[in-house]
């Protein structure tokens, strides 16, 4: 007998529940994925992974920004990364090149990804020699933001080709980053009509005290500090982690 | 755009309180903010979609819907906002603390005096 599946329930007494009852529940819609999300969670906390969910619209420069990562940082930290689109391993293909190990995620019409589908490509990668792990969630800036996925941090991309009002008109995504990168600024000089500062100034109405940072993949500029910030995230991830073994 | 997947996760939710109690399920609450990433009318379209050949297949789906309003750390001023613009309504402190408006749960549900189960 149990309690959820409705097996206490006999001839004898299924007259005793009070009937035409309202019921209340109060438990979040996201239960389920959350619950998963948080199985994830501990699993990279065991294995002393570092993910990290990146964000940002199609063609914001995710992989691009991933490829020039890998290429700086794979003899410090063993990478790997977890590519999410709706069709083809291009983008995993092309992290592969980069001599790390990359699942693709395919989700057919799916706009971004969830904790199941993220623990299922888990489990294709082996854990316990990974430090850092990427997360390429699908180019989108509505649904990604819903869906924890047990990461540590998420990081939205803004790259300079799409506007600078991009956080007042999707404001969830921008608000769930705990950091910003505001992408392709090699092309600054050419775009007159996307200023940084109103940018940040949309980020920061939102309430949200997350750093932004100015890079491009492409000329290198600004890599340090992204950098940095990895390298940050790692150390206290890690001092986290050792505190919670004690 | 991920409002089906949402009720059907509702759905899932929705059978173990189901089979805990005789009568039809006739009522759905939820309380959705406007910064919950779902929009109600979208998840509203989609429910009967789901719902069909559920244990909520006939229930009605009520979605209360709640105000955006943020407090203040500094003036301690809570005021009403929008998604967009979380600023203080007082003082126009930008790092506020939001109070209400990301709430995306399930209430309570309604079940009916006749019972299902013979």
């Amino acid at each position: 007998m149990c309690d959820s599946c409705g097996c206490n329930i006999t001839p004898g007494n299924q007259h005793l529940p009070q009937r035409g009852e309202a019921v209340a529940v109060l438990q979040g819609l996201l239960a389920e994925n959350d619950h998963q999300a948080l199985h994830n969670r501990e699993h990279f906390d065991r294995h002393g992974v570092l993910a990290i969910n990146l964000m940002s619209s199609p063609g914001a420069g995710k992989t691009a920004l991933l490829e020039a990562t890998i290429a700086r940082l794979k003899d410090r930290y063993r990478i790997a990364v977890i590519e999410g689109d709706l069709e083809t391993e291009n983008d995993a293909e092309r992290i592969r090149a980069q001599g790390v190990p990359a699942i693709q995620i395919t989700t057919g019409s799916a706009c971004h990804l969830d904790a199941h589908m993220l623990h299922h490509a888990l489990h294709k990668l082996d854990l316990e020699n990974i430090d850092l792990l990427f997360i390429e969630n699908v180019g989108n800036l509505v649904c990604p933001a819903a869906f924890d996925l047990g990461q540590r941090a998420n990081v939205t991309l803004l790259s300079t080709t799409e506007g600078d009002d991009k956080p007042a008109k999707y404001p969830l995504i921008f608000r769930a980053a705990d950091l910003v990168l505001l992408s392709k600024i090699d092309l600054l000089a050419v775009l007159d009509d996307f200023d940084p500062a109103k940018a940040e100034q949309h980020l920061r109405n939102l309430a949200s005290s997350a750093p932004m940072l100015s890079l491009s993949a492409r000329s290198g500029e600004g890599m340090e500090a992204w950098f940095e910030w990895l390298a940050q995230q790692k150390c206290s991830h890690q001092a986290v982690n050792r505190r919670s073994k004690l | 755009m991920h409002e089906l997947s949402i009720c059907q996760g509702l759905l899932r939710q929705l059978l173990p309180i189901a089979a805990k109690h005789p009568g039809r399920l006739i009522q759905v609450v939820l309380r959705i903010g406007p910064l919950s990433g779902v929009e109600a009318a979208l998840l509203q379209a989609a429910f009967p979609i789901a719902a069909k050949g559920s244990v909520a297949a006939e229930a009605e789906l009520v979605i209360e819907h709640c105000p955006l309003r943020v407090r203040c750390p500094l003036c301690d001023a809570e005021s009403e906002a929008s998604a967009n613009d979380l600023r203080c309504g007082d003082c126009g402190n930008q790092q506020t603390r939001l109070t209400s408006g990301d709430e995306l749960l399930l209430l309570s549900v309604q079940f009916s005096e006749e019972s299902n189960h013979v």
